[in-house]
């Protein structure tokens, strides 16, 4: 047995105070070393259900279980396959980014980048012959998250695309998610033009092919995509707004299975000069990755841990760890941020993409200090950059010792969203993200900072309560 | 806008080779830039085929071949001197260093984010948020692994003793709620006194309580190693003594604690059973100071523990008073700021002058309700939760118990007032600056128990001397100031 109540009648404690100033003041006159804390009332929530929540005797237990299958996931690249044959994706049918969505409620880069899926599948002849097949309900809609898959913004996934399929040989998961398009006018983003229309065609045919082939051959040594994503924190990206790094060691990976590859020299050099052209041609390895850990953590009873966060362009959805596939969800807020040539603030669409997975695992915006340049966007500094993820700390359950920040003496990146912490802080979430053009066909008009909706975790946390209770 | 908008006026369109910048801080500068008057588009970019493709639709494109390597600088304005302006601002904001600016330190919103950062072994949280937000807190606290202050009031007891199961499963101690003192290796918490350290260590259920108890000890000179405050509710049946148990635990492992004393009201029969149980099991000694019909006052409790330990009981601290003209028929005027200073002073008096009533009756006939003017034998609670609502506690702020001494002078009635004045951390600095010309203005004979020690940061013998000055009696006891407002009452009685 130790000392009695760990030592508090040993010595003097140190003393933690929120509240009343004047008895700080007191103690403090007394020699004691005071803490205070900055304490307001919680953002949002009923005090009712945050004490409910608080006094969960398994919700300790129910965090801890959650983030530490998060934090003990891999990933590992083991194939490169149609979206047909991996997901068995019926034709007439496309997945998308965030929380369910209709045709009605799409927005325009969702819009667009379902108009060029059905021309890209030939269900349709051109945008406006897919545009009446959408609107009379002839494709169905599904999000990528009920396929255990992500997609970047509009995050639009067709039966003949191409994927990456990723597994954690830890908790035997699978994620998946298309290929890279890379920037400006592409389908993600809401273009379908006969550019984004060859661009697509080339990866189906070149691209996907090849990689799929480069891959088996790396069948006994598969890429560990997680270790990729580790070292890139350390090289300057952020693993959502910044892959630089990321997407060059991938490349450096890959490229003699791709090369050993039985192709003409004139589509290996192709496939490597997409890739090396590409600075965000991790990210869709980055977030399966993250997928992967997120979706280890599902369904853990009295777990208060944000499992998704993923926008659609019309609305953000969250779900938690212990309300397992329920959606909480409200209208997505639009970016703040830097634009492309001559577009400005009234040409961003609302939030979207399922690449927000990336800060639910604790990169993206949660390392910005890892990647400085990123909080520019905003005109922000670098200690501004080091202030968000101090602040993501307080809303997070662990520190991913995977994940380190450098300029943060290697500390591990904060994991783990808290509902429970979000509403008692008041910070919500801080996603890096790219901004599409409003109107379909656009594409890229910008990138950016943005927050999820508060409503989104407001109905989170009366949910888990609800739960709470009704498990007693 | 649309990124088809043709550039107005005349253009400006350059590659420069040997110069890079990222394309964050290029957007930057593309947005300083296009915020100057008189300018139209603006791209500064890298030469990289989006980005010329971007310059294009905006009637911007270099001529010639352009390498991504290359620096893009391609704008439009109005007139040659606002494209003057603009080209010469592009090379300045390139050049522009950016303001590191200040590391700033975030600060912890809650206690388990600022215990997490903490580089201590044992640590104490005190809670003092509005009670409906404290139970989320002192979680905090628990889950980490560390005891709790929960000064906060207004939390319910389902809540209290989920929060004291949680604490004793992680094997520490969770104060109160409502817990307004304690005193931890040293360290005076809330509202506590300067007393010497020494080797008794109190369990408390109430908290004005332990202030008298430690106060005289301190004045006997015997000190205190702990004073573990368990909150007003501990020894009921609901909650079952979980803080006390504990608390007593901890104190019979400790190696500075040689004798216990336990304050509280009366607990609930099984819980004061357990209790007992418990105490019997312990290496140290534990007495009880517990106030009930048939127990000894807590001064009692002070003087038998004294001699327990084999130290003389001294002649407890006093100064005279002028009242020496107490009419006929007096009434006993109880004010107090403490809860269980007033029980104490009804426990005493009700002997010798039968019923008195109370904001806090000791029987439920005797309750006075709202009615703080009662006739007739009154000692009302300042201190209480009804009164308290919306405004400081009495030991802060003095005015309501001040006014009502006021309306007692005012009303005719003759009367003795009783008073008592809490010193210490956390109280009012000088209590008797207001006491004093109000006890004067009223010129009712007047007693008050002044609980404190010379360490105190008001004094006891300064804030003595002037209540005294003013014409009060003045006791370090509360039951022998009781006592003398009874005998100036029985005196003129007899």
């Amino acid at each position: 047995m130790g000392e009695p109540l760990g030592g508090l009648l040993s010595a003097p404690p140190a003393i933690v105070a929120a509240g009343v100033e004047a008895f700080s003041a007191a103690a403090r006159g007394q020699g004691a070393a005071v803490t205070d804390v900055a304490w307001r009332p919680p953002a949002f929530g009923d005090p009712a259900d945050l004490t409910q929540l608080a006094l969960d005797p398994r919700r300790a237990a129910a965090n801890r279980t959650a983030v530490e299958r998060v934090l003990a996931a891999g990933s590992l690249l083991t194939d490169v396959r149609p979206a047909r044959e991996v997901l068995g994706l019926p034709d007439r049918m496309l997945l998308h980014a965030g929380p369910p969505l209709t045709w009605e409620a799409a927005s325009g880069p969702m819009r667009g980048a379902l108009l060029g899926a059905c021309i890209f599948e030939g269900w349709a002849s051109g945008p406006a012959d897919a545009e009446r097949i959408l609107a009379a309900g002839e494709i169905a809609l599904e999000p990528c998250h009920h396929y255990r898959a992500v997609g970047p913004m509009a995050g639009v996934t067709s039966p003949s695309m191409w994927l990456w399929c990723l597994a954690d040989p830890v908790h035997g998961g699978q994620a998946f998610s298309t290929l890279n398009e890379g920037l400006g006018k592409v389908l993600r983003y809401g273009a379908f033009d006969a550019e984004v229309q060859a661009r697509l065609g080339w990866m189906r045919d070149v691209l996907g092919p090849v990689l799929q082939r480069a891959v088996a051959r790396r069948a006994g040594d598969p890429v560990d995509v997680r270790a990729i994503l580790a070292q890139m924190l350390q090289m300057g990206d952020e693993g959502h707004n910044r892959n630089r790094a990321g997407s060059l060691l991938t490349l450096r990976e890959l490229s003699p299975s791709i090369v050993e590859v039985d192709a003409p020299a004139a589509d290996i050099a192709a496939v490597l000069r997409f890739i090396g052209g590409n600075e965000h041609f991790f990210l869709n390895l980055g977030m399966p990755t993250a997928k992967l850990a997120m979706d280890a953590a599902r369904d853990v009873p009295g777990a208060t841990m944000v499992t998704v966060l993923a926008r659609n362009g019309t609305d953000f959805g969250v779900q938690t760890a212990g309300t397992g596939d329920r959606w909480f969800t409200a209208p997505a807020d639009t970016p703040v941020g830097l634009f492309l040539g001559g577009y400005g603030p009234d040409d961003a669409n609302p939030d979207i993409g399922d690449s927000a997975i990336m800060e639910t695992y604790g990169v993206g915006g949660f390392a910005m200090a890892a990647a400085p340049a990123i909080v520019r966007f905003v005109g922000g500094t670098v200690p501004d950059a080091l202030a968000t993820t101090e602040r993501m700390y307080q809303l997070t359950l662990a520190e991913n010792p995977a994940m380190q920040i450098p300029v943060l003496g290697f500390r591990g990146a904060p994991t783990g969203i808290d509902v429970v912490q979000v509403a008692r802080t008041g910070w919500l979430p801080q996603i890096n993200t790219g901004m599409a053009g409003r109107v379909a066909g656009t594409g890229q008009v910008g990138a950016g900072l943005v927050q999820p909706p508060q409503r989104c975790f407001e109905q989170a946390l009366a949910a888990l309560a609800a739960e709470s209770r009704a498990a007693r | 806008m649309s990124p088809d908008r043709q550039a107005p006026g005349v253009r400006h369109v350059s590659l420069r080779s040997g110069v890079y910048a990222d394309s964050v801080r290029l957007m930057q500068v593309s947005r300083h830039v296009g915020a100057l008057p008189g300018v139209g588009a603006v791209l500064v970019a890298m030469a990289t085929p989006l980005n010329l493709e971007l310059a294009a639709g905006m009637g911007l494109a270099p001529d010639g071949d352009a390498a991504p390597d290359q620096l893009l600088i391609a704008l439009s304005a109005g007139d040659e001197q606002a494209l003057a302006a603009a080209v010469a601002t592009v090379d300045t904001a390139l050049a522009a260093r950016e303001d590191p600016g200040e590391a700033r330190a975030v600060p912890a919103r809650t206690i388990g984010a600022a215990l997490a950062d903490l580089d201590a072994g044992s640590a104490l949280a005190v809670v003092s948020v509005p009670g409906p937000y404290a139970v989320a807190e002192a979680a905090d606290a628990i889950a980490a692994g560390h005891s709790v202050l929960l000064f906060s009031d207004g939390v319910p007891v389902e809540h209290e003793v989920a929060l004291k199961r949680a604490a004793h499963e992680a094997g520490v101690l969770l104060m109160g709620p409502d817990c307004g003192t304690a005193m931890v290796s040293g360290i005076a918490l809330g509202f506590a006194n300067a007393v010497r350290p020494g080797a008794v260590g109190l369990v408390a259920a109430s908290g004005t309580g332990a202030q008298q108890v430690t106060c005289l000890l301190d004045a006997a000179g015997v000190g205190v190693s702990h004073v573990l405050g368990v909150g007003g509710r501990d020894l009921s049946a609901a909650v079952g003594g979980l803080a006390t148990l504990d608390a007593l635990a901890a104190l019979d492992a400790d190696d500075a604690t040689e004798r216990v004393l336990l304050v509280s009201k009366p607990p609930a029969p099984a819980v004061a059973g357990s209790v007992q149980r418990a105490a019997a099991g312990l290496t140290v000694p534990v007495h009880s100071a517990v106030l009930s019909a048939g127990s000894p006052d807590l001064t009692a409790a002070v003087e038998a523990l004294l001699s327990d330990l084999g130290v003389d009981v001294p002649a407890w601290p006093s100064r005279p008073g002028t009242a020496d003209a107490v009419p006929p028929g007096a009434v006993l005027k109880g004010c107090y700021a403490g809860g269980t200073l007033a029980d104490e002073a009804m426990l005493i008096a009700t002997p010798v002058l039968g019923a008195v009533r109370s904001n806090t009756p000791l029987r439920p006939d005797l309750d006075v309700g709202t009615n703080l003017a009662a006739r007739g034998h009154v000692v009302i609670d300042f201190g209480d939760d009804a009164l308290t609502a919306g405004r400081a506690h009495p030991m802060i702020d003095p005015t309501l118990r001040l006014e009502a001494v006021a309306a007692i002078a005012d009303s005719g009635e003759p009367a003795v007032l009783l008073l008592d004045v809490v010193l210490g951390y956390g109280a009012d600095p000088d209590p008797a600056a207001s006491l004093a010309p109000a006890l004067q203005a009223a010129g009712l004979p007047a007693v008050v128990a002044l609980i404190g020690t010379e360490a105190d940061p008001q004094s006891w013998s300064r804030q003595a001397d002037a209540l005294s000055e003013a014409g009060a009696a003045v006791f370090a006891s509360n039951a022998a100031a009781t006592r003398y407002a009874l005998d100036l009452i029985g005196d003129r009685h007899g």
